[in-house]
Parts: C-alpha cells; structure tokens; sequence
C-alpha cells in the first residue's frame, strides 16, 4: 500500500454525496473511487447531473449545504475526510487550487484582481504585501495576459471573459498546489478562448509538475488533455481507462453515446447527431441494476436487474461497467489527421 | 428550514388566524361591550365577568381587544395593500421605462421618503379627519415608496431577461408586456415585502394609538388600550401588557410567515 | 404559397448595409455592426458564427427589429422591417421569431410551459382558449415534449434541454418563414446538444423554415448550416457554402475558428502557440482598415489603411481580406 501511496498523490475510496432534499436522500455521488498520481491530469466526464462537480466538492471538503459526504480521502498522507475544518482550510488553497466554471461570479468583483491573487499567498505563505504583489505579476505572466504590471491593479469587469479565467487560474496557482482542480474551467467561454485556456491549463501543469482534475461534459474537450478519463453517470463511474485506450476503444455503452453526440468537423455536413434519448434517472429513487439502462439500446433484462461492476477486461487499467460492452479493438477515432496540415504552420 | 423551523411557522398561522377569527366573530362573544363603562370596576385584574379585567375606565379588556384587533387587522392588511398597488404603478414604469420617466419617478419617491411620516400623518388626520379609513390610506401612501423601490428593482431585473425580449417578437405591446410578463413575477418579492410590512404597520398604528391619533375613542384600538394603562403600570401592570403582548406575539407572527415563505421563494428561485 | 410567385425566387430575407451602434460613455459610441449585408434563400440555413463580443446577437437583435438598427435594411419577403409603422411590423412578426441562448432566461418563470407557448397566438390575437390550448399541445408534441405531462409545468421543473424544447414550440407557434436561433445550444451539455441540434433540423424541414443559427463552435454550424458566415467585430469576414468554406477557409480568421473547435481524438497534434495573438479590440474604437489586422499574422501596410471589401473569390465564397488563401495555396 505505501509504494502506491508514494505514486499516488490523491487516493479517494467509496465517495459518497448524500443531499437531503423534499424527495428523499439524493445519492449525487455514489460509491466512487479514483486515484490520482503525482503530475498526471484525470478528466472527469459526465452530463450535468452525473456527479462530476459534486465529486470534486467533496475531496476539497465543501460539500453543498447540508450534504454529507462518506468515504476516505488520501491526500498526500492525510485523510481529507477525517480532518478538522482548520487544517481542511490550510489544505485548501495551498496545496489544492480550485478553477470554477464560470470566471464572472468565481472573482470578487470589488477588489482588484491582484489583491486576489495575493490574498492566498498573505494566508497561507505569509509572504510580505510587496513580495505578493510582485509574484502576483509573475503569475499573471505567466498565465498569458499582456502587460501585466498594469493588469494587476485592474478589477475583474474590466476584463474578457476568457482574462478573468486567466486572473482565476492565477489564484489557483498563487500558492504552487500539487493539484488543481479544474471544474469546468472552460464551459462558459467562446470556443478559441476554450482552446486557449485548455493549453494553457496543460503547460502550467507540465511546468510545475501538478496534478489535475480536468471536469467536463464534452469527450472532446478532454481528448488531447489528460492521461486518463473517467466517465460518469448518474453518480458512478461508468468506465475508466488512459485517454487514448478509452477514445480507441469505448467499451461502455454511455461512453460510446456521449462520443457520438459531439458535432465533428470531419463529419460530412448536415447529417443528423446520434443523440441519447429520455434523462438522467431520479437520483432520489432507489436505484436497480445498470443506471444507464432505461437510455441504452441494447439493454435487456438482466441491466435492469443487476447492477455491472467496474471490472477490466483483456487491458488491465481499462475497466468499465456494462454487461454487454461494445466489441473491444474497433477503433472509433478515424485514422489521418482532420485538417490540411497548413494549420499547423 | 428543519422540522422546528415548520412548527413556529404553523405555530405563527395559527395565532394569525386565531387574531383573525377573534376580529371576524368579536360581536357574538359573550363579553360586556367594548365602550361599557363599569364604574364600580376600575382597573381590576381578571375576574368572573371580566375574563381579562377592566382598564382604567372600567371597560372589559377582552372585549375592547377583540373589537381592536378588528382596527388593527384592517389597518395592517389594508394599508400595506394601498402601498403596494400605489407602489407597483410608481415602480414597475419606472423600472420598466428607465431613462426620464424613471429619473421623475425616483425624485418624487425620494421626495416622499424625506418627509416627516408623522408629520405627514399629523396633517392628512387633521384634514381629513381620524377615522379608520384615514388612517388606513395614510399609512398605506407612507408605504408606498419603499413598495415603489422594490418593484422598481424587480422590474429591473426581470426587464432584462430573455422572455421579455421574446414577447416582444410576437409583437406584445408595453402594457401586456407588464401585465403578463413583468407583474406577475414582480408580484411575489412585493409580497413578501408586504409581509414585513404588515408588522411594521401594526406597531405604527399601535403608535398613533398611542398618540392618540388613530380611531378615535372610544373605539377601541390596541395602541389606544396600551396608551390608557401606562399611568398605572405599577398598580395595574396587566391594563398595558396585555394588549402589549397581544400585538407582540401578532408582528412577531406575521414576521416568522414572512421568513418562511421568502425561504421557499428563495429555494425556487434558486433551482432557475 | 403560391408555387408560380416570382416571390419565390427571391431570397427570403436580404439584409442591406445593417448597422447598430450604441452609445457608450462620454459620447461615444459602440460600433457593434457595421455595415453588414447578406442573403438568406428560402428553406437555407446561415450559420453565423464569431467570437462573444463580435457583435453576433447585435445582428440578430437587429434582424428582429428588438430594438431596430441604427441604419441599414432587413427585407423579408419584400418588406423593409427596419422601416416599417409599429402596426404593420406588429403584423409581420408572426413570419420571423427567434429562440435565445438562456433556456432558463427565455421562459417567464411564472408562466407554466402551456401557457408560455400560447402566449404568441394571444398576442396575435387568437382568442378561444380551447383552440389555442390543442394548437399548443399538438406543438409540445412535436418539439418533444408530453403534452399531458409537462403542460401544466413551470419552467423550474425542467432541464436545460425541456426548456429549449419549450423556447422552439413557441417561436413556431406563429408559423413563422424565418427563425432566428441566437446561440441555441451553447449553454447546453454535449448529450442534450445533440438532441436541440436534431429536432432544429427536423422542424426546419417539417415548416419550411429559413434559419440564421448563431453559434461560436464552428463544428456544431457545420452539422446544420448550408452556408456559414463568420463575423469579427462588426464586421463579415467570409461568407461562403458549408463545403467551400470546410474545405478550403480563405480568411485568417476562419482558419483561426477552425483550429479551436475540439477534436474528439488524443491523437490529434494541439497547436502549440496560441492561435490568436492578443485581446479582441474594443468597438468603441475598431482598428483601422481590416478590423482584424490587430491579431493578423499576414497582416500588411495596406491592412491598416484600407479596409476590405467582402469580394467574390470563387463562386459563392466571399472573403473580406487583402491576402486571402486561395485554395490552389494549399
């Protein structure tokens, strides 16, 4: 266990996000595990509904409102789960960052973007006013955004869109984390500005060796971007594997249906998407058998009936729940590059 | 909002409907009248006749409670229902229309909330005579600015969605555009802001009572009843704190229905 | 319709010139387009696709007279909306009706679903309760929706997805010629993305529709769009036939928008750098000549002296550059 733990910066087991609500215990999160090594990025992937968000708020230890969360939480040595909320804070911050989705209600609106940056570093470093001010510079440097020595004293309005994820990613990393999550970071932003941010999310991480939860509903925003995906659905992890085994090779049939629904631009134009037809299922509701069943097509009695482990099957670290997977070694991503390689240039 | 939260919101109703039923019903209880004079009973505490006692003039306390609690029912709904409708026509056009009309509407708004209250109430009873309807209508105009205010900012932020610019591509006009898009949702944060309100005019009512300017006596009046014992507080404590309490318990009742249901308004807001 | 009507070769909706300017502090104004004109032939689907900021929904808003541009002509089906009496334009709005962004936003949320869909046949002044109310369940159905189960709904009971279905059903209530979506699947899931993305191209068939469909995803314009227009600061860049344009994009900016949608494949090389230098300008003050000189690789002397005119390249494919890739460079 201990050589794993070396390895393994983040080791979550049997997660559980129970929100009471009117309509019973809504199960957000259920029974899941996932482990995460030092410097690796892992997507997680999902509809809204499935989890993925409330997943990260429970290994940063701030569950929504009345929710309780059950599980252990190895970080590094200490078990998050099991740590008081003064040491939970200390955590927070320091060694975790957090990137929201939405870049216009996650900052301050009234104090200037770099008293924000270096509020982290004043809390947890207790580095002087004038040495905080200064990295907050280098940190909006190297976050992308020109000049800033004067953006420093800018407040967020003044700001694109696509800057103030920027200025977020900036306070994420004021205190050099070992992991940053990344919820959704990308979701609320034009497409370029999403391609922008994604890279640059991918080279901080490289350069400073962190780990990332990368979170997002769309299988193409995560494709070049993390060294393994982990899909979810109606909170359970669905299927699991590195990136590229698991976009060769879909094995789950949600996963497949979520893949298929992206608009491609090597998709002949004006042809209808496959959709996933009917909702997530009601997550108040005592659930039986696969989750995914009552949307797939290929569901037959006994999905409704028992529930499919995540197990592997043939490759090791690809395991995915579904009792009649998709037929292993077809691959899926069609072979040649998508565009004229004068875009490269 | 826990199980205990629930318990004193039901516990809030039911005193509410109690103070209700007591006003709908005060002429068929079997209590002296409420202008009565026992002069032979000055003040006493409770006794076989007087199930609450006498006030200094020697009138049953039940009684004149449950005629007051008309007086204070009608004032504290109806006059908070004036400010509201005067309100939501000062505030909806001026959210609605913005620029110079709302620039006008906001001066005499402003206008309205730098005056004296009583002294404007002071004026409009000397006018127009003390009577419950007076009373009523004045209170109601002293609230009318900050109803003005909240339907302004309501109509503000519901001006500016979506569904008000998709109503006008099937070519609504501005007024059905207020009726049907705008009043409908300003209407729920107005009334819960009555609902505060309502307290509020409660306990000013009590304190024109209290003044002696509202119904005149000897109708009864809360504020009034409070008033008449405060000369023997020491002697007869029970002339004063009875109808203290009374009008405590009520603003504090409709107070808690206020919190209650702005939190579940809160919570359906929240799921949009 | 009549089927001989010269009308009918005509295109559907003509937008001459459009301009929209907003004031903005200390007098000055907000260029938010400027000078704009395309065609758009019946049953055709324009994909209008930009950055945020570009001034995408400032066209649309204009095109829906919601509120009327600055100057500029929108003719639909020969009369100029931007000039037309508040009567006779409240006519005409049953031919052109719009669905927005915000699922959430568009839907009054006091209104149930039933009540919101029949909300436009009141406004046109359809009375007769029961009549409207079987025209709006008979609508549910076809966008989707149970109109036994979700008419008496508010919009808070419904995801993301239902509510768009809700936002469709309405704006087809009035049998409209032209439907304008203004980013309809932006803030939607990928799943529930799919689902808008089919049943648009399903009513579009179903009621003969001309869409405009603005989006900022170039490869979601690509599943529903015959021709894609692509806006920079006002400004059109290139307007060209879906298969000209994927194949060959002539304008820097285009090429920019392409490289940027996501690739669902880890194999796919990232570009390293990023593709578009710098900060979109302000348009209160635009970059002279070619708006987007400022973030131009190829950009010349002559860019920021003279702006370019959108020109014909290649038949039906118009660029708005001074150096535009010509097919035969690749």
């Amino acid at each position: 266990m201990t050589a794993a733990f070396d390895r393994h910066l983040l080791v979550a087991e049997d997660i559980s996000v129970h929100i009471p609500s009117g309509g019973g215990t809504v199960r957000a999160v259920d029974r899941v595990s996932l482990s995460l090594e030092r410097g690796k990025t892992l997507a997680l992937v999902g509809e809204s509904g499935s989890g993925k968000s409330m997943l990260c708020r429970a290994i940063l230890g701030i569950p929504p409102g009345r929710a309780a969360t059950r599980g252990r939480i190895i970080f590094g040595e200490r078990d998050l789960a099991q740590l008081p909320e003064k040491e939970l804070n200390a955590i927070r911050g320091r060694e975790i960052g957090v990137v929201l989705q939405n870049p216009m209600s996650s900052l301050n609106p009234v104090l200037k973007v770099g008293w924000q940056i270096a509020e982290p570093m004043l809390r947890h470093l207790g580095i002087s006013l004038l040495k905080a001010r200064e990295r907050a510079v280098e940190l909006l440097g190297a976050v992308g955004i020109p000049r800033p020595a004067e953006r420093v004293d800018c407040y967020p309005h003044q700001l694109s869109g696509g800057m103030r994820q920027r200025v977020a990613i900036a306070i994420a990393l004021a205190c050099d984390p070992q992991l940053l999550i990344a919820d959704e970071p990308t979701t609320a932003l034009d497409v370029t500005v999403q391609a922008e941010i994604l890279n640059l999310l991918g080279r901080l991480q490289m350069e400073r060796r962190m780990a990332m939860i990368l979170v997002s509903h769309d299988l193409g925003v995560v494709a070049g971007r993390a060294h393994e995906t982990a899909v979810m659905y109606a909170g359970r992890i669905v299927e699991q594997a590195p990136t590229v085994i698991l976009f060769d090779q879909m094995r789950m049939r949600y996963t497949r249906a979520l893949f298929d629904s992206i608009p491609r631009l090597d998709a002949p134009s004006g042809q209808p998407l496959a959709s996933i037809g009917g909702q997530l299922p009601d997550l108040a509701a005592e659930l039986q058998g696969c989750r995914f069943a009552p949307r797939c097509r290929r569901a037959e009695d006994r999905c409704f009936a028992e529930e499919p482990p995540l197990v592997a099957d043939g490759l090791e670290d690809h395991r995915f729940a579904c009792w009649f997977p998709c037929e292993p070694g077809i691959s899926v991503t069609p072979p040649g590059p998508l565009l004229p390689k004068r875009i490269m240039s | 909002m826990g199980k205990r939260g629930s318990i004193t919101f039901w516990l809030a109703i039911g005193w509410i409907a109690v103070v209700i039923v007591c006003a709908i019903t005060a002429p068929w209880w079997p209590v002296p009248a409420p202008d009565l004079i026992d002069p032979d009973l000055l003040a006493t505490p409770p006794c076989v006749g007087h199930p609450l006692g006498t006030d200094t003039m020697g009138r049953d306390i039940a009684a004149r409670l449950l005629f007051g609690a008309r007086v204070s029912i009608i004032v504290g709904f109806c006059a908070p229902l004036v400010g509201m409708v005067l309100g939501s026509l000062l505030g909806v056009p001026a959210g609605f229309y913005r620029g110079r009309p709302e620039r006008l509407i906001l001066f005499i708004l402003d206008t309205l909330l730098a005056f004296p209250g009583l002294v404007f109430l002071l004026v409009f009873t000397f006018v127009f005579g003390a009577s419950l309807t007076t009373i009523t209508v004045a209170l109601g105009v002293l609230t009318a600015p900050r109803f003005a205010r909240v339907a302004r900012a309501n109509t503000i932020r519901f001006a500016e969605r979506e569904f008000v610019l998709a109503a006008r591509g099937v070519g609504a006009g501005d007024f059905s555009i207020i009726l049907r898009e705008i009043l409908p949702n300003v209407l729920a944060p107005m009334l819960i802001y009555m609902l505060l309100v309502i307290g509020f005019v409660i306990v000013a009512e009590g304190g024109l009572g209290f003044l002696g300017l509202s119904v005149p006596s000897p109708a009864p009046s809360w504020g009034g009843m409070i008033a008449g014992g405060r000369d023997i507080l020491d002697q007869a404590p029970h002339v004063s704190l009875i109808p203290t309490a009374v009008m405590f318990l009520t603003v504090l009742s409709v107070n808690l229905i206020g919190d209650a249901v702005r939190g579940r308004l809160d919570r359906r807001e929240g799921q949009l | 319709m009549n089927g001989n009507n010269p009308k009918n070769q005509e295109p559907l909706l003509r937008v001459k010139d459009l301009t929209v300017e907003y004031p903005a502090c200390r007098g000055r104004k907000v260029h938010a387009v400027s000078g704009v004109s395309f065609d758009l032939a019946r049953r055709e689907t324009l994909g209008l696709v930009g950055e945020s900021g570009c001034g995408k929904s400032s066209l649309a808003r204009a095109i829906m007279q919601l509120p009327k541009p600055t100057a500029g002509k929108v003719i639909l089906d020969g009369d100029d909306l931007a000039a037309c009496d508040p009567v006779r334009l409240r006519i005409l709005r049953s031919r052109f009706q719009m669905i927005f962004q915000d699922p959430a936003s568009s839907l009054n949320p006091s209104r149930t679903v039933g009540a919101s869909i029949e909300a436009p046949l009141l406004a046109m002044g359809h009375h007769g309760r029961e009549e409207r109310t079987r025209q709006a369940k008979v609508m549910m159905a076809a966008v989707g929706l149970d109109p036994e189960r979700h008419y008496g709904r508010r919009p808070h009971q419904l995801s993301g997805g239902q509510c768009q279905r809700v936002a469709i059903a309405r704006a087809l209530m009035t049998n409209p010629r032209l439907l304008v979506c203004d980013e309809p699947v932006s803030s939607l899931d990928v799943s529930v993305q799919a689902q808008i993305l089919n049943l648009l191209r399903e009513v579009r068939g179903e009621y003969g529709l001309s869409m405009l469909f603005i989006a900022h995803d170039l490869a979601v314009v690509k599943n529903i769009a015959d021709r894609v227009a692509v806006m920079y600061l006002g400004r059109l860049c290139e307007v060209a036939q879906c298969e000209d344009f994927y194949r060959a994009p002539a304008h820097p900016y285009s090429m920019a928008l392409l490289d940027a949608v996501p690739r669902p494949d880890p194999r796919h090389l990232l570009p390293a750098t990023g593709m578009l230098p710098g900060e979109l300008p302000s348009a209160i003050d635009p970059p002279s000549g070619c708006r987007f000189r400022t973030r131009c690789r190829r950009a010349e002397a002559l860019c920021a002296m003279e702006c370019p005119e959108l020109r014909e390249i290649a038949p039906g494919h118009k660029v708005a550059c001074h150096f535009p890739t010509f097919v035969k460079d690749l």
